[in-house]
């Protein structure tokens, strides 16, 4: 059995996937926090914290962390979402124990405030070039209205003002209130050796913390409906999103769910690609979910000249009212478990896919990700089942938001 | 390491390059047509991304939908774009369904139907590709340092203008195609868990009536080298810049590519250092290595706010110039380790393969050996990095940049 799990006495969970054919190995620590769990005030705390693990520890400067890392060849990065923060390194076999001494040192930082002040204009610029992306603005503008006061609508970096305003002891107090060892999951992937990778962990983590740190407000977002406008000069293309609830991560629904989307917004062969992308009406259309634990919405988008943003809305509820009045053809659905069959079996040839895919099946389901299980999923779904989902979570029923040129969407 | 890397050229000058991975289930193929950008007449610029647009709407005996289902059914991941100087046609799929999917590209790539009534269509894509390309000022900065930086028709990027998007007609894609999609140099790409030998027998049969020579792109005219700035109401500054560097043909390929690790390989090099985390300049900076055919440079990134943008420029040139002053062996060391580390997870990857191996075929003519490069980079030490940078100094910088204020160059 090439999968394995542990809990330490300190509450840290571990998990692991060994593939002997592999030439490397991923690690990956999985921190229960994210945007959604920022109070008032604390807007962007997540993300900014994301970037000061890196800034060193009581034995580490944040030059010998970066000396450190790259010292062992790692491929390493971090990133923060609604709902987790992670910290992972894609190394040579020979590397783990070093790999595992750095990241389990930086989950325990210094927050010194000359680094946290430096740090903070690199946050600044880093919100300041999203500004400059209408892409990436769409989005966040979508998600605030779709969400409202919902935590997963919680803005990832904050403002300028919200991220200028933060101190450092701010930041250690939500670091301590999140970052304790029963919400955490560490997550390895390749060529390793599990008996020595658990002693590594024991031993690196030995004074961690154990304190409840629970998650609240999990309901499930609706959207307020309706049609938004955010009009933005001195931008080129409109960019329109339509959001529908669809299941949660959690959901078993979720095979169902992916199968939808891609039938509806794949690259290929899709709703979207055919009523849209090939007639050359828009730049770029596409489906996806966002989910989150107890909530998600599946999201249609496309961005096009802002002359036909219209029409090509309509056409979009057009496709959403056809398939949710009709549902999917045999041959769409085949389809589409013909791709998730191809995507499921590549995406397992690299460690660093194998990593991430059993740490989100365990923070989500306490599971374990089996391909051959994931691909029997897959595989049921059919006619039915997509009847089912629609029923539950209506496609007509959606909240529109346009960002761009445009005043309004009418 | 052991590697099962195979090559065969056919008759009409097709080649074909092959690596047997055993350890996975997966095989992707890349195919590279003598079809880029630089083929495209001057007064039809974009030509080539309408082709590679056209290819997949119909070919042999299936409609668009039909190929599209078919493929979409065996898997394949794909995608057709045009390169400088290839067309490339990719997909990754199963290995088992890998025979079936090169059957179909081989009525893509000999027999597209390239229908008239879907010029427009394509037409429009290329336009609103266009448009977008305003709302994208890091994308517009380095496409315009490189108009500048290399002798046309090397220096051309995928998109047109409006006017020569218009003058694009069903009749100049047909030609297009006819004339370009010829075997003579043309490469088709393997890696996964293959079975060479009978891989040469399909190929030569798919591929066996395909004849003919592609012309030759117009020769190269003296590059413009002159910085610029392009006003654009930002938040941030963009910056790039570039100076020249050793081809990737050349012996000195490895000691440029140690010389810009030192200045941008991890998070401890250079610029990282010196720019984002000493000084919290920006949360983007970078250097690389950029090569087209003969000519080479580094290039060098970065986005800024505008009150802290001409600081940004002055410490990267700082950083660029004080390079040849000294290397510290624990810096040559962390490159290496870099490099050693890409190069065996690439193993892990049957898109990266197929992919390098491509590459290398069309720039050196042979497939580079996973020891023969490590053999490369294990010789890379302080003091042969510093030698290259006497052969190869920081002269003949140009800029451009993109914001609300043009910057001073430093000399």
């Amino acid at each position: 059995m090439p999968f394995q799990m542990f809990k330490l006495p300190n509450g840290l969970q571990l998990i692991g996937e060994t593939i002997p054919t592999s030439r490397s190995c991923s690690v990956g620590f999985f921190v229960r926090t994210g945007s959604r769990d920022e109070n008032a005030g604390e807007s962007g705390v997540s993300h900014f914290l994301e970037h000061m693990m890196f800034k060193g520890t009581p034995r580490r400067s944040a030059l010998d962390v970066n000396r450190d890392f790259d010292r062992i060849g790692a491929s390493y990065n971090a990133y923060t979402s609604e709902e987790h923060t992670v910290y992972y390194a894609a190394v040579l076999p020979e590397y783990l124990p070093q790999a595992i001494d750095i990241l389990a040192d930086i989950l325990r930082p210094s927050l010194r405030v000359d680094d946290f002040d430096t740090e903070k204009k690199v946050i600044l610029e880093e919100i300041k070039m999203y500004e400059d992306v209408p892409g990436s603005m769409a989005w966040e503008n979508a998600r605030s209205i779709y969400y409202g006061k919902h935590p997963l609508g919680n803005s990832i970096l904050g403002t300028s003002a919200s991220v200028a305003a933060l101190s450092r002891d701010q930041m250690q107090a939500y670091f301590d209130r999140r970052y304790v060892s029963s919400n955490i999951i560490v997550a390895v992937a390749g060529q390793f050796e599990w008996e020595s990778f658990v002693d590594l962990m024991g031993t690196a983590t030995a004074t961690w913390p154990d304190v409840y740190a629970p998650r609240e407000g999990i309901s499930e977002a609706h959207g307020p409906g309706g049609l938004h406008s955010v009009a933005k000069e001195g931008t080129a293309q409109q960019h329109v999103l339509v959001f529908n609830t669809c299941p949660p991560a959690e959901s078993m629904l979720r095979y169902v769910n992916s199968v939808l989307a891609i039938a509806l917004g794949d690259d290929s062969g899709s709703r979207l690609h055919w009523s849209l992308v090939d007639p050359g009406k828009v730049e770029s259309a596409s489906c996806g979910s966002d989910t989150g634990q107890g909530s998600g919405a599946l999201v249609t988008t496309f961005s096009c000249d802002p002359a036909e943003a219209v029409a090509n809305l309509a056409i979009v509820q057009e496709v959403l009212a056809d398939i949710q009045k009709n549902g999917l053809s045999e041959q769409e659905i085949a389809q589409a478990k013909n791709k998730i069959a191809s995507r499921v079996v590549r995406a397992s040839e690299r460690p660093m896919g194998r990593m991430r895919t059993i740490a989100g099946s365990w923070l989500y389901n306490n599971e374990y990700s089996d391909p051959d299980v994931e691909l029997a999923r897959f595989d049921a779904v059919n006619s039915r089942s997509i009847r089912e989902l629609l029923d539950l979570y209506p496609l007509t029923t959606n909240t529109v938001v346009g960002y761009g040129p445009l005043a309004d969407l009418k | 390491m052991l590697q099962q890397l195979h090559q065969h050229t056919f008759a009409n000058g097709l080649t074909l390059i092959g690596e047997r991975m055993d350890h996975v289930r997966s095989a992707t193929f890349y195919a590279m047509i003598p079809a880029g950008y630089t083929h495209e007449p001057e007064a039809q610029r974009g030509l080539a991304g309408i082709v590679a647009e056209l290819l997949s709407r119909g070919a042999g005996s299936r409609t668009s939908m039909e190929l599209a289902l078919e493929l979409d059914n065996l898997g394949a991941d794909r995608g057709e774009s045009p390169g400088l100087f290839n067309l490339t046609c990719y997909a990754g799929t199963l290995a088992r369904n890998l025979p079936q999917v090169l059957e179909l590209y081989a009525d893509v790539l000999l027999r597209a139907h390239l229908p008239e009534d879907e010029v427009d269509p394509a037409r429009e894509l290329a336009l609103q590709e266009l448009q977008s390309l305003d709302d994208s000022p890091s994308e517009m900065v380095m496409l315009e340092l490189k108009r500048r930086n290399y002798p046309a028709p090397i220096n051309r990027n995928s998109y047109g203008t409006p006017e020569s998007l218009a003058a694009i007609t069903p009749a100049s894609v047909k030609n297009y195609y006819s004339e370009h999609f010829r075997p003579q140099g043309a490469i088709i790409s393997v890696a996964g868990n293959i079975d060479f030998p009978a891989l040469v027998e399909q190929i030569g049969t798919l591929f066996g009536e395909w004849s003919g020579v592609a012309p030759a792109a117009s020769a190269l005219v003296s590059a413009t080298r002159e910085s610029g700035h392009i006003h654009k109401e930002t938040q941030q500054v963009q910056i790039a810049l570039a100076f020249p560097s050793a081809p990737f043909d050349s012996p000195d390929f490895y000691q440029a590519r140690g010389a810009i690790g030192i200045l941008s390989g991890g998070m401890s090099a250079r610029l990282f250092t010196e720019v984002r985390e000493k000084r919290g300049l920006c949360y983007s900076v970078s250097a690389s290595y950029d090569s087209v055919k003969d000519h080479a440079s580094v290039v060098c990134h970065a986005g800024t706010s505008v009150d802290r943008a001409q600081e940004t420029l002055d410490v990267t040139m700082q950083e660029l110039r004080k390079l040849k002053e000294g290397i510290a062996q624990d810096e040559v060391d962390r490159v290496k380790a870099s490099l050693k580390t890409s190069l065996i997870m690439q193993q892990e990857s049957t898109s990266s393969r197929a992919g390098s191996m491509a590459s290398d075929w069309f720039h050196l003519g042979r497939s580079g050996t996973i020891d023969e490069i490590q053999t490369a980079i294990d010789a890379l030490t302080p003091k042969s990095i510093l030698e290259y940078l006497e052969r190869y100094p920081v002269r003949d910088v140009i800029a451009v940049t993109i914001g609300p204020k043009p910057l001073v160059i430093p000399e």
